[in-house]
C-alpha cells in the first residue's frame, strides 16, 4: 500500500512541475461552459427584422408593437417596397420580415380572414423556423384578444408547456454534454499519454522490474486524473449552477456517482489506448480521434440520435458518453432519481468492467 | 574456495516464432562478481537478460536468480534485484532528491532508511546541494551514475546493467566504473551488457555471445590467451565474425 502511495504521490508531481498542462486540465472546462453558455448559444434573442406595413391601421401597429416588445425580436427597419425586402436581406441587415398586406384591419374584421406573411432568411433553417414559430405564436395571441373566449363555437386552443426546461435555454443541454466531452477527455488523454509516456522514456521498464504489481502501477497512475476530473466536475456544476443558472434538479449525490462511474469508464479507455500507441503523439492522436469525435457526434449533445440512420443509431451505443449524457440529463435536468437511470448505470459499469478487463489481460500479454 | 552462484541457467531458450534468440544458454554467476555480457547487437543479450530479470518468460530451459526459480518465483526475484535499462530511466520531471525517494520507496524501503540512502548517495556522487535540481538539467555522465546509484538504492543481490554507458565520454565511464566496483565490493553481483571492449576488462569474467549461443565464457586474462590477442577487441572480432546473424 505505501509502495502505491508513493507511486500516485510521483504521478501528482508529474502533473504538478507541468503547470501548463495542468492549467489546461482545470481551465478547459470552465472556458468550455463560458463558451458554450455565452457565446456559441443557438437561443433566438434580439434577432433582428423588418416591418413591410401597407395598411398601416390600429391592427397592424397593435401586432407590431406586441412583436417588437418581446425578447425575440428587435425591429430595426421599416420597409416601404418589396424591393426593399429583397435589398435588405441581401445585406444581411435582418433575419426576417413582416408583410403586412393593405387593408388587413378590413379584412380581419369584414370578411374574418386577414393575411400576414412571414419571410425569413433560411441559409440558417434552424434559426428561421424558429423565428417564424415565434412571430406566428404572437400574431395568435394577438388574435385571441381580438375576440372574447366562447364567440366562436369550435376553438383548439394549443397550451404548450416545456417541461424541466420552461425557459428553453440551451445551458440545459450543453451543460451534461460538456461534462461527458471534459470527461472523455481529460481522463482518456491524459492517462493514455501518461502511460505511454513511460514507456517511451523507458521508466516502464524499470518499474515493471520493480516488485509493484502491473495492475498496480496502472491503477496509480489514473488516480490523479481522477482527482483532477473530481475537481472538473465541481468547477463545471458550479459555474452552471451560479453562473447559467442551471439548477441541480436531481440528488446531488447521485449525480457525483454516476460521474465518476463515468470518469472510471474514461479512465479505462485510456489505458486501453496506452496499450496499443507507442507514441505519446500516437496516444494523443488515437483519443482525438476515438474518443473526442464521437463523443461529440454520438452523445446526442450536438446532434439528435434519433435522427440518424440506424447503422449509426446502433454505433452510438458503444460510445460510454451517450449513456453518461441521457444520465446527467435525467438526473441533473429532469430531476429523476436511481430508478430512472439504472439501466444505463449498468451499461456503464459493464463497458468498465469490459475495458478494464481487457486492457489489463492486454499488459499482461506484453510482458510475456 | 568455491563461492555461492546467484544466477544459474541450463539451456535457457527463448523464441520468438521461429526465430530463436536466445538458444540453449548455460552459464553460472558467482556472489559478487562483475560479470559482463558481451555480443553484437541482435546477438540476444537483452532478451536473455529480460529473462532473468522476469521480464520475459523462457520458452524452454531452467534459471535461478538469487536462488528464485524464473519461471515461478517472478515476484521473489524482483525484490533481489535491481535493473538499469539501456534507455535513461530517470524521470527528467522529477528532482534527484524525489527520484532517489520513489525508486527506493517502491522498493519498499522505510521512510528513514530512505533519508538515510538519499544523504549517502548524494555524498557518493557529490551531488550535495544540487537534490533539489530536476534531472532534466544533469549532464548524461551524472543522470548515468545517478541511474546506477537508484538501481542499487534498495542493495539487491544482483543488478543487471543494460548497456549502462551508452554515449558517454572515457572519463565518466571510468568514474562509472569505479562506482561498479565500490557495489561489488560491497557483494552486490554485477551483470553488464556492454560493447565497449575496454569496459569488458573490468570484468572479472565475460560471457560473449554469438548468434543467440554463449560462445566463449572466462576472464578476459583467460580469453586473451586463448585466443592469442592481446586485447579483448580481438577476441570479439574473431568470434564475432563467426555470426550469420546481422546486427539491428
Amino acid at each position: 500500500m505505501k509502495q502505491f502511495l508513493i507511486f500516485v504521490k510521483k504521478e501528482w508531481l508529474h502533473i504538478w512541475r507541468d503547470r501548463r498542462t495542468l492549467f489546461i486540465l482545470v481551465f478547459m472546462p470552465i472556458i468550455q461552459i463560458i463558451l458554450y453558455g455565452f457565446a456559441l448559444t443557438n437561443e433566438v434573442k434580439n434577432a433582428k427584422i423588418a416591418v413591410f406595413d401597407q395598411s398601416r391601421d390600429e391592427a397592424t401597429r397593435a401586432i407590431s408593437t406586441k412583436i417588437a416588445a418581446s425578447q425575440y425580436f428587435n425591429i430595426v427597419k421599416n420597409l416601404y417596397s418589396y424591393q426593399d425586402i429583397e435589398a435588405t436581406f441581401r445585406k444581411g441587415q435582418i433575419r426576417m420580415a413582416v408583410v403586412f398586406p393593405q387593408g388587413f384591419r378590413y379584412d380581419l374584421l369584414h370578411s374574418n380572414h386577414a393575411q400576414i406573411q412571414l419571410i425569413a432568411d433560411a441559409t440558417d433553417p434552424n434559426t428561421a423556423n424558429t423565428l417564424t414559430n415565434y412571430a406566428s405564436a404572437i400574431i395568435n395571441d394577438y388574435q385571441q384578444t381580438l375576440r372574447p373566449t366562447g364567440s366562436l363555437p369550435y376553438t383548439i386552443n394549443t397550451q404548450v408547456r416545456m417541461l424541466y426546461n420552461p425557459e428553453l435555454k440551451g445551458a440545459y443541454n450543453f451543460v451534461p454534454g460538456v461534462m461527458a466531452l471534459v470527461l472523455m477527455l481529460v481522463c482518456a488523454m491524459m492517462t493514455s499519454i501518461a502511460i505511454v509516456k513511460e514507456k517511451e522514456m523507458g521508466t516502464m521498464e524499470v518499474i515493471l522490474v520493480s516488485p509493484l504489481k502491473p495492475f498496480r502501477i496502472i491503477i496509480a497512475k489514473t488516480i490523479p486524473y481522477l482527482l483532477v476530473s473530481m475537481v472538473n466536475i465541481a468547477s463545471i456544476l458550479l459555474l452552471s449552477v451560479y453562473a447559467l443558472r442551471v439548477p441541480i434538479a436531481g440528488n446531488l449525490g447521485l449525480l457525483i456517482a454516476e460521474s465518476v462511474l463515468f470518469t472510471i469508464t474514461s479512465l479505462s479507455v485510456g489505458i486501453l489506448i496506452s496499450n496499443t500507441a507507442k507514441t505519446q503523439q500516437m496516444a494523443m492522436f488515437t483519443s482525438m480521434m476515438s474518443l473526442f469525435l464521437p463523443t461529440l457526434l454520438f452523445s446526442g449533445f450536438m446532434f439528435p440520435i434519433e435522427n440518424m440512420p440506424v447503422p449509426l443509431q446502433v454505433i452510438s451505443n458503444a460510445v460510454p458518453a451517450k449513456w453518461y449524457f441521457i444520465i446527467v440529463k435525467d438526473v441533473m435536468i429532469k430531476g429523476l432519481g436511481f430508478t430512472a437511470v439504472w439501466r444505463e448505470t449498468l451499461i456503464l459499469i459493464a463497458m468498465t468492467a469490459a475495458l478494464l478487463g481487457f486492457s489489463i489481460y492486454k499488459f499482461k500479454i506484453r510482458l510475456a | 574456495m568455491e563461492k555461492e552462484n546467484v544466477i544459474v541457467t541450463h539451456e535457457l531458450t527463448k523464441r520468438f516464432g521461429d526465430f530463436t534468440a536466445v538458444d540453449n544458454v548455460s552459464f553460472a554467476v558467482q556472489k559478487g562478481e562483475i560479470f559482463g555480457f558481451i555480443g553484437a547487437n541482435g546477438a540476444g543479450k537483452t532478451t536473455a537478460m529480460r529473462m532473468l530479470c522476469g521480464l520475459s518468460l523462457p520458452s524452454s530451459g531452467t534459471a535461478t536468480v538469487a536462488g528464485f526459480d524464473v519461471y515461478k518465483q517472478n515476484e521473489q526475484i524482483k525484490k533481489h534485484i535491481g535493473y538499469m535499462s539501456q534507455k535513461f530511466s530517470l524521470y527528467e520531471d522529477l528532482t534527484i532528491r524525489e527520484n532517489i525517494r520513489f525508486y527506493a520507496g517502491i522498493y519498499g524501503l522505510r521512510d528513514e532508511r530512505i533519508r538515510e540512502k538519499t544523504d549517502l548517495l548524494l555524498q557518493q556522487l557529490h551531488m550535495k546541494g544540487a537534490e533539489r535540481t530536476l534531472v532534466r538539467a544533469l549532464p548524461l555522465g551524472w543522470k548515468q551514475k545517478l541511474a546506477f546509484s537508484i538501481a542499487i538504492v534498495h542493495d539487491p543481490a544482483i543488478v543487471f546493467l543494460d548497456e549502462p554507458t551508452g554515449g558517454v565520454d572515457p572519463i565518466t565511464r571510468r568514474e562509472f566504473w569505479s562506482l561498479i566496483y565500490e557495489a561489488a565490493g560491497r557483494g552486490i553481483t554485477i551483470f553488464v551488457t556492454t560493447h565497449y571492449m575496454d569496459e569488458a576488462e573490468y570484468c572479472n569474467r565475460v560471457s560473449i555471445m554469438v548468434d543467440g549461443r554463449i560462445d566463449a565464457l572466462d576472464s578476459p586474462a583467460n580469453l586473451m590467451q586463448q585466443y592469442a590477442s592481446a586485447s579483448m577487441d580481438g577476441v570479439f572480432l574473431q568470434l564475432a565474425r563467426k555470426a550469420k546473424r546481422s546486427g539491428d
